[in-house]
């Protein structure tokens, strides 16, 4: 997972190691280009840290594709599973098949709202099982400092240094591919995968910050009024820092469904028949000059998650940057 | 030590019982390891301090103000090595750890921060930061740490209480914060309270409050303050006893009164010199005192201050001066060549003759007279 990564260092990893110039970054004049270097994707909007129009628009889609998924089962659909020889790689619109049929006749649409359940299912609980222990590592980390600091950072280092998409394909391997690995089996492994795999973006992140609200005063004088080490890491050290937690979570959302259909094309995604976005992907890829649409379907959907989950990150950490240094 | 002996003079006031000593602290060490080597941050400082009373620790930046407190208070990092004698009431405070130590904190002694901006957590409230230490460490329920909380806000003065307590820091303005984070500090009625520079992130104008509502709490806890500040126009009106901290170590320390009208040590006269007045002409230059303190790590083997001292002798240079008494009871200081003696004035009257540059400079100006 590349992505969060650089954010790691550019933007809220930088500004923690020197916490007294942080009102440098408050009065940020709107056009002023990222300190990461790069041409915002996102309007101005997110930069202040507003929801704006994209931010509505961004919202709305993950809620909708949220409750398509969640309905599915209820929702007049065909099933995702049935082959129909007459759609076979027909187009969008064929026989009221609105997205047409795969190799296989099977609707398209139907599969790909199934298919957000998986891919949403993988994408979420395999962050936050990230963000919990990710975040507690951190935590750990940044709090006592010193010797666990040192074991801690070194062994997300060590997780970091791994090619990610093939630590997880190994996993993946090792644990859940043979002959009688169950669909449960095989998701809880991909799960795990994932999240062994985001645990040290988010818990370095969770570190750097740490580290940095640990300087202020109010944890010293928390301290100093007799609250015990437990008390002050979780009531005074962790609210300050889980927008910064938040903000790298909804970005490793969507690198992670994007990473389960990498997975998928390796072939060690979610097991077929079920389907997922991105073993839509990979099924699909054999028609792609006969039949694009196919492939093309479930990559939008992608691509309008993903997309609307940056954004809401940047909100995020647009709004965490004016909390912190607005002291 | 000399200054753990003595009793402390007794000035005029009303509150002061003999015999009820708070704190003792005895050769009192606090070093740091650096890669560079050890920071003797604090280097052997003894004083005492009895209920009720305000001692003023002065001295410019680095010279270990706020490390003595911490040190007495024992909230140091893990760097830090702590040597010497802490008794508080009857109880041995330096063998405690820092579990055992918890039960002091806040209850029986408590801290002041300089930055109100950092030193309240800014997504808790108000009310919240202030009951916290209340559920913690008395049987109060909910309800009844409410109260409190709310009739602390009201006695440090702060409108509006009822609204206060459910409002966020960053509502409130710098003067404001500070008012809780002495309501923070004060919440269970600590003997001791440490105030580390209270007011030097505030606005003049909101200083003299500050200062005003620390020493009216202190009156009606009967509570001991150690009032730690770079300026000494900040602690003459508000304390029984000063100690002025260079380097280090304490280097004069008196009964605030006679301080300012004896002063025996060079530094203490130095930083006397160096406070702006009113009196002056405008653009006046300001009195400074060249040079820095000295390194921390490898402190020079006489007398610390020696070289910037206008008085400097090639002894100072060679022994380091002991804490000795001067005339009025409860006045040390260290200095083999003191202010205001003939010795003193034969030394500064050789380095004039020398033209030495710091003692042509600590007589030019109208402030001359002072120093012969």
């Amino acid at each position: 997972m590349p992505e969060p990564k650089v954010d790691v260092t550019a933007d809220v990893g930088g500004a923690p190691e020197l916490p007294s110039l942080t009102p440098i970054t408050t009065v940020q004049p709107v056009d002023l280009v990222r300190a990461d270097g790069g041409v915002p994707l996102t309007g101005r909007a997110a930069r202040q840290g507003r929801l704006g129009v994209g931010g509505i628009l961004a919202i709305s889609w993950l809620f909708l594709i949220t409750a398509l998924a969640l309905l599915a089962p209820v929702l007049p659909l065909d099933d995702p599973n049935e082959s129909i020889a007459s759609i076979a790689r027909q187009p969008p619109g064929t026989d009221g098949h609105i997205l047409g049929g795969d190799g296989l006749g099977r609707d398209i649409l139907s599969r790909i709202i199934w298919g957000g359940r998986a891919s949403l299912l993988i994408g979420t609980m395999s962050v936050l099982l990230g963000l919990i222990l990710g975040g507690l590592l951190g935590l750990i980390a940044g709090y006592f400092r010193g010797r666990w600091d040192n074991v801690l950072t070194g062994g997300f280092d060590v997780l970091l240094s791994f090619p990610q998409l093939i630590l997880a394909l190994t996993l993946v391997t090792v644990f859940a591919s043979g002959a009688g690995t169950s669909y449960g089996q095989r998701m809880s492994v991909l799960i795990l995968a994932l999240g062994v795999v985001s645990i040290p973006v988010l818990g370095r992140i969770t570190r750097a910050n740490t580290l940095s609200w640990c300087q202020r005063e109010f944890v010293m004088a928390t301290r100093a009024l007799g609250a015990k080490q437990r008390e002050i890491m979780f009531k005074e050290v962790l609210p300050n820092v889980l927008p910064a937690m938040f903000s790298i979570a909804l970005l490793g959302v969507a690198v992670v469904i994007v990473a389960e259909g990498g997975l998928s094309l390796l072939g060690v995604g979610t097991p077929l028949p079920t389907p997922s976005w991105g073993n839509m992907i990979a099924e699909g890829r054999s028609d792609l000059r006969t039949a694009p649409w196919i492939v093309i379907a479930p990559t939008v959907v992608i691509f309008f998650t993903v997309f609307a989950l940056n954004y809401l990150g940047d909100v995020v950490r647009a709004r965490f940057d004016v909390r912190e240094s607005a002291l | 030590m000399i200054l753990s002996r003595r009793r402390v003079a007794p000035v005029a006031s009303d509150y002061h019982q003999p015999g009820s000593r708070l704190l003792d602290v005895n050769d009192l060490k606090t070093y740091f390891r650096t890669p560079r080597g050890m920071v003797r941050a604090v280097d052997g400082v003894s004083f005492s301090l009895d209920r009720g009373r305000t001692l003023g620790l002065v001295g410019e930046s680095g010279c270990g103000k706020s490390v003595l407190s911490r040190s007495i208070m024992g909230l140091l990092p893990s760097t830090a090595e702590r040597t010497g004698e802490i008794i508080f009431g009857s109880e041995r405070l330096d063998t405690l750890g820092p579990e055992a130590l918890r039960d002091y904190w806040g209850t029986q002694m408590a801290m002041v921060f300089q930055d109100p901006m950092t030193s309240l957590n800014p997504v808790m409230r108000i009310g919240n930061q202030i009951t916290e230490s209340l559920l913690v460490h008395t049987d109060m329920d909910k309800n009844q740490a409410k109260e409190t909380a709310l009739a602390l806000l009201k006695s440090v003065h702060i409108p509006e209480a009822e609204r206060r307590l459910k409002q966020y820091p960053h509502e409130l303005s710098g003067g404001m914060r500070q008012r809780v984070v002495i309501a923070v500090a004060l919440a269970c009625g600590p003997q001791l309270l440490f105030a580390d520079e209270p007011t030097t992130a505030l606005d003049v104008t909101v200083q003299a409050q500050i200062l005003d509502l620390l020493s009216e709490q202190q009156r009606e806890r009967h509570m001991a303050v150690v009032l730690v500040s770079h300026d000494l126009g900040v602690v003459a009106g508000r304390t029984h006893d000063i100690a002025v901290m260079y380097a280090g170590q304490i280097v004069e320390q008196a009964p605030t009164e006679v301080l300012f009208s004896e002063v025996r040590m060079p530094y203490t006269e130095a930083l006397l010199r160096s406070v702006p007045r009113l009196e002056n002409t405008s653009h006046t230059r300001l009195a400074v005192i060249g040079g820095r303190p000295p390194d921390l790590i490898d402190p020079p083997t006489g007398c610390r201050f020696a070289a910037r001292c206008p008085y400097v002798q090639p002894r100072c240079l060679e022994e380091q001066p002991p804490l000795q008494e001067a005339d009025t009871p409860g006045h040390v200081f260290r200095c083999w060549y003191p202010v205001g003696t003939e010795a003193g004035k034969e030394a500064l009257e050789r380095n004039l003759a020398a033209q030495l540059p710091q003692a042509e400079a600590a007589v030019s100006g109208d402030l001359a007279v002072e120093a012969s």
